[in-house]
């Protein structure tokens, strides 16, 4: 377990948390998933809940809104000195994704933990 | 005077010249590319309105302003593809192998008269300059045709003789009606590498285009009406969590092609899984292109290629998902061979598409652009130094709100998100190493496994890399040539499968065995 000053790895703006519940009040609770590289990649994709099957080496991040947030155990290594924050923009989703609201989909800006986080973030 | 200069031709479809003058945008008077308000979805040979009589804006990067429209399906057009799709199934995998060939190298003819127009329609719809797409994504789709064309006529199966007076016979069959989703990165040739093989083994075939480019595929097909037998090849437009998910999860499809994100490509397979079809998918890459210390022997033709080499991070606006979007170079060139590459960036001439003379053109959307630039801000996060570009480029006039970045390199190390990521943008992460030995370390530090380039004067050193590195695709002393006939696809979570070769036949057909006895003798068993 993380200590107790650890930090969230992912985070939302207030936009975002209200795309969500929109999302939710229409179509019902909904599940992100960051996805990888090419095309329309490295953004997270939102599904109706249970849409996308998590695997047993996914990690779950952390909950936005309630919904959870999960990324590939390999990604994760990769990511996992950077906070993930969920915000929303412009335009609708160009892949399988559900967009946030009419005309926006979500995205993820990342900010890379100072060495007082990553101390926290480490396993006690 | 310069009414003479900048009155377009209807034969070149160019202002400023016949050989060097820019191309007329799409629609506009003179221009080579027709271009109506509206499209329908291609279905059963003829352009059918979506059902619900929606449909969404196609928006060109070169200006960011919206061009026309296109359908917006819903899964009840998904349903109208298929039922035509079944209904032309049978006759077109009873059709002779002369038949069918004949129709593919029917389309690469139709395609290869219409080059200029195809190369001008998806430049205007992607951004990538014009030169390349005259060059490469359209000559290549002809070729790609005439490809399969030849090889599932030279596609034979096999007999075995099990014993004296028995033997196996193998088929290759149909799978029947197949789903395809294609990527925006090259709307046609990305079209072409999944129909020609699936078309070729006698599948029927519904398309769905990428939703930021659904468009120039639907001017191919507009040329293909009387050339594809009615419901052969059927292309629906619309988003992907609405007819992207009907199409691969569909019971009614025997097969699932993807080419796209990689999160997606594990959401097609779980869809594929769900009704027990096999798919093939074409994920991201994060490509090491790998320079020793030996190309810098000699400032010959050769240092020169391996420069170019360098700079095909750049190509297509780094919107390949082989880009060469980690440059690792030997540690005892790396100031002098890397200042060169920076002298060849900085010679790249970025602007509107259309312009022959243009190097790389505009991003294919805002989100792309946004992507983009949020990579170059967190490489700088982490330490990454910035040695050319990094931001966004302005243009004055019709450019202005067009989706231009600058050509970049970020220097670091590998373990930076920026090594570890696909940008999908005109990005290089360029580091060093020390040896051969830490050269493959650093190449196969990553998820993917799609491309590599090795650079080298040394053959054996060439051959020791290009077997180790977990890739798919290792070009040696070379970058960035698709030709047919040479195995594309992914190791590691870069995908599952091959295209681009005789052996997408398989991938496209199932195996018939008869096993026949010739003797007449009970096995003696009841």
């Amino acid at each position: 377990m993380n200590g107790p000053r650890a930090p969230e790895r992912v985070v939302a703006t207030a936009a975002a948390v209200k795309a969500i519940e929109g999302l939710v009040a229409e179509h019902g609770p909904v599940m992100f998933f960051q996805s990888g590289g090419c095309c329309d990649g490295s953004l997270p994709l939102c599904f109706g809940e249970g849409e996308f099957v998590i695997g047993s080496h996914d990690v779950l991040l952390g909950t936005i809104a309630d919904c959870p947030f999960y990324i590939d155990h390999r990604q994760y290594e990769a990511w996992k000195h950077t906070q993930l924050i969920l915000d929303v923009a412009d335009g609708e989703p160009e892949g399988f994704s559900l967009g946030a609201g009419r005309d926006h989909h979500f995205v993820i800006k990342s900010r890379v933990f100072d060495r007082d986080e990553l101390d926290a973030l480490r396993p006690a | 005077m310069t009414d003479i200069l900048t009155k377009p031709t209807q034969d070149t479809g160019r202002e400023g010249g016949a050989e060097t003058g820019v191309f007329v945008a799409p629609g506009r008077p003179g221009s080579l590319v027709s271009l109506k308000p509206r499209y329908q979805n291609f279905i059963g040979g003829t352009w059918v309105a979506p059902v619900k009589g929606e449909y969404m804006k196609d928006v060109s990067p070169v200006t960011g302003e919206a061009f026309c429209e296109v359908a917006r399906s819903t899964k009840e057009d998904v349903e109208l593809a298929l039922d035509a799709a079944h209904r032309a199934r049978k006759a077109w995998g009873e059709t002779s192998l002369t038949e069918r060939a004949a129709v593919l190298n029917k389309i690469a003819d139709v395609i290869e008269a219409n080059i200029p127009m195809l190369a001008v329609a998806e430049s205007w719809e992607n951004g990538k300059p014009v030169r390349e797409t005259l060059a490469a994504d359209i000559p290549l789709a002809v070729d790609h045709f005439r490809y399969f064309a030849g090889a599932t006529r030279s596609l034979e199966g096999r007999t075995s003789e099990i014993d004296k007076d028995t033997v196996a016979y193998h088929f290759h069959e149909p799978l029947g009606v197949v789903g395809q989703i294609i990527p925006f990165n090259f709307p046609i040739l990305m079209a072409a590498w999944k129909i020609a093989p699936a078309l070729a083994a006698g599948n029927c075939t519904v398309v769905k285009p990428a939703s930021p480019t659904p468009w120039s595929i639907l001017k191919l097909a507009e040329l293909l009406e009387d050339v594809v037998p009615a419901g052969v090849l059927n292309i629906i437009t619309g988003p992907g969590a609405e007819i992207g998910k009907a199409l691969a999860s569909s019971p009614r499809i025997a097969k699932i092609g993807f080419t796209g994100e990689t999160t997606t490509g594990r959401l097609i397979m779980q869809y594929a899984a769900e009704n027990l079809i096999p798919s093939t998918v074409e994920l991201g890459g994060k490509s090491p292109n790998i320079f020793f210390a030996d190309v810098m022997n000699a400032d010959d033709e050769f240092l020169d290629k391996a420069i170019e080499g360098l700079v095909l991070y750049a190509f297509n606006k780094g919107e390949v998902c082989t880009c060469p979007s980690r440059a690792l170079i030997a540690e005892s060139i790396y100031d002098e061979f890397m200042g060169r590459c920076l002298d060849r960036i900085k010679k790249i001439k970025q602007g509107n598409p259309l312009d022959p003379t243009t190097m790389i053109g505009a991003q294919v959307s805002t989100q792309q652009m946004e992507k983009i630039t949020s990579y170059v801000d967190i490489g700088l996060q982490e330490g990454a130094q910035c040695l050319i570009g990094g931001s966004r480029v302005r243009f004055d006039g019709e450019l202005a709100d067009g989706y231009y970045f600058a050509p970049t390199v970020l220097k670091g190390n590998n373990k930076m998100r920026v090594f570890q990521e696909e940008i999908f943008g005109p990005v290089l992460a360029a580091t060093t190493f020390k040896d051969e030995a830490e050269a493959l370390e650093i190449a196969n530090d990553t998820l993917y496994g799609l491309g590599a380039g090795v650079w080298t004067r040394d053959g054996n050193l060439a051959y020791r890399m290009g077997r180790s590195i977990q890739a798919g695709r290792v070009w040696t002393n070379c970058y960035h040539l698709y030709p047919a006939g040479a195995a594309f696809g992914g190791y590691k979570i870069s995908g599952v499968g091959r295209e681009n070769h005789q052996m997408m036949l398989e991938h496209y057909s199932q195996t018939k065995n008869l096993l026949v006895s010739y003797s007449t003798k009970p096995l003696g068993f009841f």
